[in-house]
């Protein structure tokens, strides 16, 4: 599911907070625990775009499966650190 | 949380509405007039969303057939194939499915979106991998979630993106399946079905067309885009819709897999619903008999959809994609959309109002689809509208 490389988890929660603050367009401050549909207002088609950057971004697939399990930005953040681990 | 708590966003965006004076979303046709034509608010309107590309809706011989069988074998079959057994119609019907696409076998399930449902829940598993295209349709999100496969999107019609993610998946890729559709119903454009199955005859996997609103309306004997596109063996299965060109109600997959057989047995959604009735098998298998000599349909429908979309391109309307039946105008702003689709009703024209989550890339859609029984001067008509509409805007 990943290339050879592996990121930790300060990488790929920084690299989150990035892709949000283009969606968001820097509209609203985001933490760890920011939650991505309450307090972004963001709609399921929008949270599974930003899965296709962040897939580019660390060459690795994301199922969209993970999503129902996913409420912050930091559950998002551990589940691609797994998803890598698991690779 | 209360029962009823998660319908309050639901509330506040019937209520924005409401107070627009629309009700896109709740429109009745008093009275249908012809396939193109029926009575909305009292008005005569010319229907332009209706997915009706054929126009068989009104075909004599369809009504025939379904008032012979209606008379012969009764309103409805009254339970399912499995438990109730099936009417000799649901085979001969599927013996001419898989007769037109040169296949070994059909399964016939009672709506389109069962066809995905059922076809996927059916046929893949926890175990599996199923790749689809991002703008794909809902029902075949809802077949993959109801199947438990892992499900990984790729970009709309980006054959590379689809590469990119078989060379992760590895050895899984021999086995993944790979969905897409012929003519996307959103904004009318067209799978690149010829490097898709590059892909896949480079890493493995299966593929599976939806060819929902592509039946009948491409390839020579309108067996959509993989006959367009001289791809048809390398779809694995192909899955359609009798409520769109065939005029009725049901669904389809045709597959020359040995192992379709087997997904009746294991699809819910095809085992625990009641089959399609007598009537509507009957003036399906009329139609797809149509359909398949239907070159002139075909023709009609082409003219009819480039002189829509030549006069909308002429008036400076942004467009979702090149010429198809499936004509989407493209707008940024939700409210100034939604007037426009009421201001084009009381024009007398009536079309499908798209907005996000169930647009790609948010974008709000004033979506047409255009039908072979449609007039050049009913065509001439939803010009005019949007023309007029075009200076208010």
């Amino acid at each position: 599911m990943t290339g050879n490389i592996t990121f930790e988890y300060p990488q790929i929660l920084a690299e989150i907070c990035e892709e949000l603050f283009k969606v968001t367009q820097g509209r609203v401050e985001i933490t760890e625990d920011t939650e991505l549909l309450g307090d972004l207002n963001l709609d399921s088609l929008q949270v599974m775009n930003l899965l296709l950057h962040v897939e580019d971004r660390f060459d690795i697939s994301i199922p969209v499966n993970i999503l129902p399990d996913v409420k912050t930005v930091k559950d998002l953040a551990l589940r691609i650190e797994n998803l890598m681990r698991e690779a | 949380m209360g029962l009823f708590d998660k319908f309050n966003g639901l509330v506040a965006a019937r209520s924005e509405l409401g107070a627009l004076g629309i009700d896109p979303f709740g429109v009745e046709i008093e009275r249908i007039v012809s396939p193109t034509e029926g009575i909305i608010h009292g008005r005569h309107t010319i229907l332009a969303g209706t997915n009706n590309y054929l126009g068989l809706t009104f075909n004599p011989e369809c009504i025939a057939a379904a008032h012979q069988a209606l008379d012969a074998e009764g309103t409805g079959t009254t339970g399912s194939r499995m438990a109730n057994g099936s009417y000799s119609g649901h085979r001969r019907l599927e013996e001419e499915l898989a007769a037109f696409y040169g296949v070994r076998d059909a399964i016939v399930f009672s709506t389109g979106y069962q066809a995905n449902l059922g076809l996927l829940a059916g046929l893949t598993g926890p175990n599996d991998v199923v790749l689809l295209d991002a703008d794909c349709h809902a029902s075949i999100y809802d077949g993959c979630r109801m199947s438990g496969a892992e499900v990984i999107r790729f970009r709309h019609n980006n054959a590379e993106d689809l590469a990119k993610r078989m060379r992760r998946l590895g050895a899984r890729a021999k086995d993944t399946l790979i969905l897409v559709e012929g003519i996307y119903s959103m904004l009318g454009d067209r799978a690149p079905l010829k490097e898709i199955v590059d892909v896949k005859r480079e890493f493995g996997g299966y593929l599976l067309v939806d060819e929902a609103h592509s039946l009948g309306v491409l390839g020579d004997r309108g067996r959509g885009l993989v006959e367009e596109s001289g791809v048809l063996a390398d779809a694995d299965f192909i899955v359609g819709t009798f409520s769109k060109s065939l005029g009725g109600a049901g669904g389809f997959c045709v597959s020359d897999l040995p192992e379709l057989d087997l997904v009746r047995y294991s699809s819910r959604p095809y085992i625990f619903t009641a089959s399609p009735s007598p009537a509507t098998i009957a003036s399906t298998r009329q139609a797809l008999r149509i359909l398949a000599e239907g070159r002139a349909l075909r023709m009609r429908l082409r003219e009819n959809y480039e002189r829509l979309h030549a006069g909308l391109t002429a008036m400076g309307y942004t467009l979702g994609a090149t010429p198809s039946p499936v004509i989407a105008v493209v707008f940024d702003d939700k409210i100034a959309t939604l007037k426009f689709w009421r201001d084009l009703l009381q024009r007398g024209v009536y079309v499908n109002l798209m907005l996000p989550p169930a647009t790609p890339n948010g974008v709000s859609l004033i979506r047409c689809s255009v039908s072979a029984a449609h007039t050049p001067e009913q065509i001439d008509a939803v010009c005019a509208a949007f023309a007029e509409l075009r200076t208010a805007i």
